[in-house]
């Protein structure tokens, strides 16, 4: 079975470093590094050292730019000390060498634009974009999540529905008509906030926290090995995380969001 | 040369934040617009090619898919009026710092090539509007005056100019304006002009007190030794005053007070911290011999008490009333980021896990005039609201707990109380991690941002009421991300053991932190020439007490401050070495090769004369005009949970991350909808263990106005009450007391202060006896004691207030219990007893009832109430419990029933009660100590005989019909509600 050697880059606004490294753990992966990312800009860890790579919530420089925008131009122009090399292109060999990466809220935000995602050719230009929820505001508050069977994402495979709690300011998915219709066609959109009732997608506040099209909650690329969510599955691996545990007794002692994790573990552990 | 870039959305993207400043317009100024857009202004000082500015306006400033930016030329677009807003000179830019860093990195600049950015933001705004409703959105929406310009411009003005003049908000002071020695010769006249013309805000006595200090013949010799004249210098002046101020030395506090009660003989009380706080807490842990949870307590920025065997818990709560009033976003971010550093600066540093949050605002409905130099209550709670969730969220600690309260008097001042969690490991490197030293030779280390006018005057300045002269520099503005960077490689340095002591620069900056940390060794020698600046032309005294944020002290052993500075720039945090501690004896400060500050270390911490105050307490009367028996009990039970201090602040915590860290189990909303009331938060700090930290408060102020005593006893009750029903261990909790008060020295100017001063005493009675009676320690606290604001001569002093701040244990989480209804059919239950405590209640303002008994506090019955109650939820037999507060029995049955989106069936005849013969006393009497619980049938008979020996029955059932209905004393319908509307009524008011 393949070793599987999780990296969680913390720093500069990060802060859900821990829970995320605890669901890989909990998910089985072998390795578990929260590293920050200062020990990377020093060559003292390697990207290439591992398989799984998580970019977790956060604020990244205070998203003081706009969400993530200062975060990513630091990988795309810090250099690594001792070699030539760009923290963005260690970031891309582990991305061409067919490894998995889940960047979660500011992850996923950093992962838009630092062109991971969608990644519809192979280049690192931003295609799409997360900006300000309609509302204006931020909000933490549990969603629905519908998940499409057809999408390539490794990451919610076998997965129908998920409760998971969002806490963003700027999470609406936006971007020229052309993409969002290829993203749509292709399955690339594994998740979408949906009605609890219906079990449908929704376009309707507060099911759908922040106006994403088609109720757009993450995406993946064509290979479904590169995922990002604006949610936080990290945020339910336990019944007590629900905000409706109380009231159900029959909730399993397993939160639903490792599954997330499980199936990123399970699907490097067979050698894929 | 400058340059001006400006950064907008392209047409076909919605422009949220313009939408929200367009809402803003029109329902806080009543001003309707047909639009408004905002364009991001970023003004860059540096030489930069043609080339370098196409990168620049690129990438790291612009999202290439929805955003545009332009060089050096305005924005396009169409708009009538224009303004733009950007900071004063000197105020802290956090967006121009990281934009800074962002382009130096995409420029492939070195990073200490730093190049000065300001940030200003435009709002363009449509809509046929005279300039004077410009100038009023400007004014009182977009800009704050006091740390920031604002420029307006119409379309045609915009076009002829060519748009905004591109402007620095440089600070212009150049080079390092040498110490001054200021003469005290003079008569007592002259040396009170000194003290208030310098912002000392020292008393005659005090003013005394230094000027022999400076006349002793060895503080003459030692100081001709150093060079320095017999006259004091600024720096010491300035530090003296900062050390001796109220923020600091809790003078009021310490003072030697006699009380007296109408015309009785006068007690005398010999400080009332001694006595009362600190009396309390040394009595509790002889009363709990071994299960004294205390570690540290009163000694250090927090608390800290055991959480189990391998951690410690660290808890602290700040207030930040006079920034916040001045400045509410950066007063309240200032806040929290503020006292975050509190539990991280205490013992060696502990990882932050929660915070906590309790505002008490005028109501945002204000009609009134607003006095001059005051803001109006909804932009005091809009700033405030915000610089909370910037400092909270984006520092990733879960807001867990809080409350919003509101009365007119605190239009004079708001309070904005902060509080922060901690836990560290119970043991570093084989010592306490509750304990830190440092030692004659320790290496002095400042590490975090970099120091400018920020603050000066702080602690001077909150300790006296806030007046139209009011320092402007008093505000900071926190830098959450600064304080992450520095946090993290904080922590990594503590668990590599690289330093030796931590303390936070918060209060009095330098001097404060460093002449603390010198009281171990017994003295210190810094160097300001080092210091880290902001900018040129800050003078010595400056740098010494500058209140910039984001900064910690730490002592650093010399063998290992090669390795601490390694990391440091590692993770490019700066680190600079100030000196060293001594044993001198001698609290020495030199700047550019000469001492311009020498203190005797006795001195500088224990020369303050000690105060002595009277106290004359007059207990209003109790009987007073009754109110009429209501008309229609739906309706008023409709009014009453629409009123303010009853209402849901969804609003609230909705903005305010609860959830980051993966530990909150019970969360302040909760129930069918994941919007019901939480009484208290539960948290399990690690990610693996079941066991949790309960965190919850209590908060009176009404009852001030008839007893602070009872109003404290009241806090302490509520917090303990609040724990209890989420499932705390009553019988293992701590506590913490912040006192917000209304000035209580009697002057010509304050002649109330004898009585606010009696208030004082009961408030610290009441306090004392509830917490030796529950065995609940305070553990650590504060105390704001001018919470005055004196403007054109009129007086505005907000009511006595005590926030009582509670952290409590709970082994297993999935024991917790929250407040909703859960199933029909379950049994509803009242534990406690209902009695004739109607006076500061919610209903009599309501109806504008007067005086009545104040709620009493009763300890004993209420703790084995809270034992029993404890045992019942730990036996399973509980589905819901919920607390019974501000409005009494009718608003906890109410919000049991429609958080659970189940009906009730109450009958108020089986109600636990004494004298109550009123259904609408029995429904809004606010009697202490009482829950409302509803148990499954089949855990009824047990849950019934758990409880047997308290005061506790059964009112009724949970139904699934969607009503509320309530039968009254005498058997007839009083009222039957719909749940729909009775949760409307009480979420509209606030969902701003």
């Amino acid at each position: 079975m393949t070793k599987v050697k999780a990296l969680v880059i913390s720093g500069n606004g990060t802060n859900c470093e821990r829970e995320t490294a605890f669901a890989c753990t909990q998910a089985g992966a072998d390795v578990v590094d929260i590293v920050p990312i200062w020990d990377l800009m020093a060559g003292q860890v390697r990207m290439s050292d591992f398989n799984l790579l998580c970019l977790p919530g956060g604020f990244l420089d205070g998203d003081d730019l706009g969400a993530a925008r200062a975060g990513a131009n630091r990988y795309r122009h810090t250099k690594i000390a001792g070699s030539n090399q760009r923290l963005g292109q260690d970031l891309q060999s582990f991305v061409a060498d067919g490894k998995l990466v889940i960047g979660i809220c500011n992850g996923f935000q950093l992962m838009v634009k630092l062109g991971l995602l969608p990644r519809l050719d192979d280049s690192d230009r931003q295609s799409v974009t997360l900006t300000f929820n309609d509302s204006g505001r931020f909000e933490n508050r549990w969603v629905e999540l519908l998940c499409d069977p057809e999408s390539p994402c490794v990451f919610t495979r076998g997965i129908e529905r998920l409760p998971v709690p969002v806490r963003h300011g700027e999470g609406k998915l936006v971007g020229q008509s052309e993409v969002l219709t290829q993203l749509d066609s292709q399955h690339l959109i594994p998740v979408r906030y949906a009605d609890a009732q219906s079990g449908q997608a929704t376009m309707d506040y507060p099911a759908n926290p922040n106006g994403s099209k088609g109720g757009a909650a993450g995406i993946c690329d064509p290979t479904g090995r590169l995922f990002g969510l604006m949610p936080h599955p990290e945020c339910y691996l336990h019944r007590t995380h629900h905000p409706r545990w109380t009231r159900m007794p029959e909730l399993p002692a397993e939160g639903l969001g490792l599954r997330i994790f499980r199936n990123a573990v399970e699907f490097l552990q067979a050698g894929n | 040369m400058a340059h001006r870039i400006e950064v907008g959305l392209v047409d076909w993207v919605r422009d949220a934040p313009g939408e929200k400043i367009r809402h803003q317009i029109e329902s806080e100024l009543g001003i309707d617009t047909t639009g408004v857009r905002v364009i991001e202004v970023y003004t860059i000082e540096a030489e930069l090619s043609s080339d370098e500015l196409a990168v620049v306006a690129g990438s790291p400033l612009c999202d290439p898919v929805i955003q545009a930016a332009t060089v050096d030329a305005p924005f396009a677009g169409d708009f009538d009026w224009a303004v733009e807003v950007g900071f004063r000179p000197g105020v802290t830019d956090n967006v121009g710092r990281t934009a800074a860093e962002a382009i130096a990195l995409a420029l492939d600049r070195p990073p200490a090539d730093r190049m000065a950015v300001f940030t200003s933001r435009q709002v363009r705004i449509r809509g046929e509007l005279s300039r004077a409703v410009i100038e009023r959105i400007a004014g009182e929406l977009l800009a704050n005056d006091l740390i920031q310009r604002s420029e307006i411009l119409s379309a045609a003005e915009f076009q002829a100019a060519g748009g905004f003049a591109t402007e620095l908000a440089q600070v212009s002071g150049s080079g390092r304006p040498a110490a001054k020695n200021i003469s005290l010769a003079g008569d007592d006249e002259f040396l009170m002009r000194l003290s208030r013309e310098k912002t000392l805000v020292l008393s005659l006595n005090e003013m005394h007190a230094i000027r022999d200090y400076y006349q002793r013949e060895d503080v003459i010799a030692a100081r001709a030794r150093e060079s320095l004249g017999p006259e004091p210098t600024d720096v010491e002046l300035e530090a003296l005053a900062q050390t001796w101020s109220e923020h600091c030395k809790h003078k009021i506090f310490s003072a030697l007070i006699h009380y007296r009660e109408g015309d009785g003989e006068a007690e005398t009380v010999d400080s009332l911290f001694d006595t009362y706080i600190r009396g309390a807490t040394a009595q509790v842990r002889k009363d709990k011999g071994k299960d004294d949870l205390c570690l540290s307590v009163f000694t250090d920025n927090a608390g800290v008490i055991r959480f189990n065997q391998d951690w410690s818990l660290v808890f602290k709560v700040e207030t930040h009333n006079s920034p916040s009033a001045l400045d509410p976003y950066g007063g309240a971010l200032t806040g929290i980021v503020g006292v975050n550093r509190d539990p991280f600066g205490t013992g060696m540093g502990a990882r932050l896990i929660f915070n906590t949050d309790v505002f008490c605002f005028a109501s945002p409905f204000h009609k009134g005039e607003v006095p001059k130099g005051l803001l109006h209550p909804r932009r005091v709670l809009e700033g405030v609201r915000l610089g909370v969730e910037h400092g909270g969220n984006k520092s990733g600690i879960p807001t867990v707990n809080g409350s919003v309260l509101f009365d007119e008097r605190y239009l004079g001042k708001p309070l904005v109380y902060c509080g922060t969690g901690g836990l560290m490991p119970a043991q570093l490197a084989g010592k306490p991690s509750h304990e830190k030293e440092s030692l004659p030779g320790d290496r002095i280390i400042m590490v975090g941002g970099r120091i400018g006018k920020d603050g000066i005057h702080g602690a001077t300045f909150s300790s006296e009421e806030l007046h139209e002269g009011s320092p402007a520099t008093a505000v900071q503005i926190g830098d959450p991300i600064t304080q992450k960077r520095m946090t993290d490689f904080l922590l990594q340095a503590r668990d590599l053991g690289l330093y030796r002591g931590i303390t936070d620069n918060g209060a009095g900056g330098l001097s404060s932190s460093v002449g603390e940390m010198a009281e171990g060794p017994g003295g210190c020698e810094l160097d300001l020439t080092k210091a880290p600046l902001k900018y040129q032309g800050l003078a010595p005294w400056e740098i010494l007490l500058s209140e910039a944020q984001e900064r910690m002290t730490l002592a650093v052993a010399p063998e290992q401050l090669d390795a601490f500075m390694a990391l440091a720039d590692r993770t490019q945090v700066e680190a600079t070495d100030l000196g060293q501690f001594t044993d001198s004896g001698l609290f020495k400060i030199s700047d550019q090769g000469r001492c311009v500050a020498l203190l005797h270390m006795d001195f500088f911490h224990d020369g303050v004369p000690r105060m002595e105050l009277e106290a004359q307490w007059t207990p209003p009367p109790v009987e007073g005009r009754e109110p009429s028996a209501p008309a229609d009990h739906g309706a008023l039970l409709k009014t009453m949970l629409g009123r303010l201090n009853i209402c849901s602040k969804e609003y609230w915590v909705r903005q305010y991350d609860h959830e980051v860290q993966a530990g909150t189990v019970i969360k302040p909303l909760t129930g069918a909808h994941d919007d019901g009331p939480s009484d208290a938060a539960v948290f399990r700090p690690l990610l693996d263990s079941m066991e949790a930290v309960v965190v919850s408060h209590g908060i009176c102020p009404r009852y001030s106005d008839l007893d602070a005593g009872a109003m404290a006893a009241a806090a302490v009750d509520e917090a303990v009450r609040n724990a209890v029903a989420v499932g705390a261990d009553p019988d293992r909790m701590a506590g913490l007391d912040n006192f917000c008060w209304c000035d209580p020295v009697q002057s010509e100017k304050n002649p109330e202060g004898q009585y606010k001063l009696a208030q004082l005493v009961r408030a610290n009675r009441g306090l004392y006896e509830t917490c030796v009676a529950y065995g609940v320690p305070c553990i650590s606290g504060k105390d704001s004691m001018k919470n005055d604001a004196v403007i054109d001569g009129l007086r505005i002093s907000i009511p006595p207030t005590m926030l009582y701040s509670l952290v409590g244990m709970l082994d297993d989480a999935g024991q917790a219990v929250s407040m909703d209804a859960k199933n029909a059919g379950d049994r509803v239950y009242v534990l406690g007893t209902t009695r004739c405590e109607m006076g500061a209640s919610e209903y009599y303002l309501q109806v504008g009832a007067e005086n009545g008994q104040v709620p009493h506090v009763r300890c004993e019955q209420n703790l084995a109430l809270y034992r029993a109650l404890h045992q019942a939820i730990w036996s399973g037999c509980v589905a819901s419990c919920h607390d019974l507060s501000d409005g009494g029995l009718g608003i906890a049955l109410a919000e049991t029933a429609f958080a659970g989106d189940l009906g009730m069936d109450i009958d108020l005849a089986r109600v636990p009660r004494e004298d109550v013969t009123r259904d609408d006393y029995l429904l809004y009497a606010e009697s202490q100590g009482r829950f409302v619980v509803t148990v499954p049938e089949a855990k009824s008979e047990k849950f019934e005989a758990l409880l047997s020996a308290c005061a506790a029955a059964q009112v009724g059932l949970v139904t699934d019909r969607p009503s509320f209905e309530i039968k009254g004393l005498d058997g007839k319908t009083l009222l039957s509600e719909s749940l729909t509307d009775l949760k409307q009524a009480w979420q509209r008011p606030l969902d701003l």
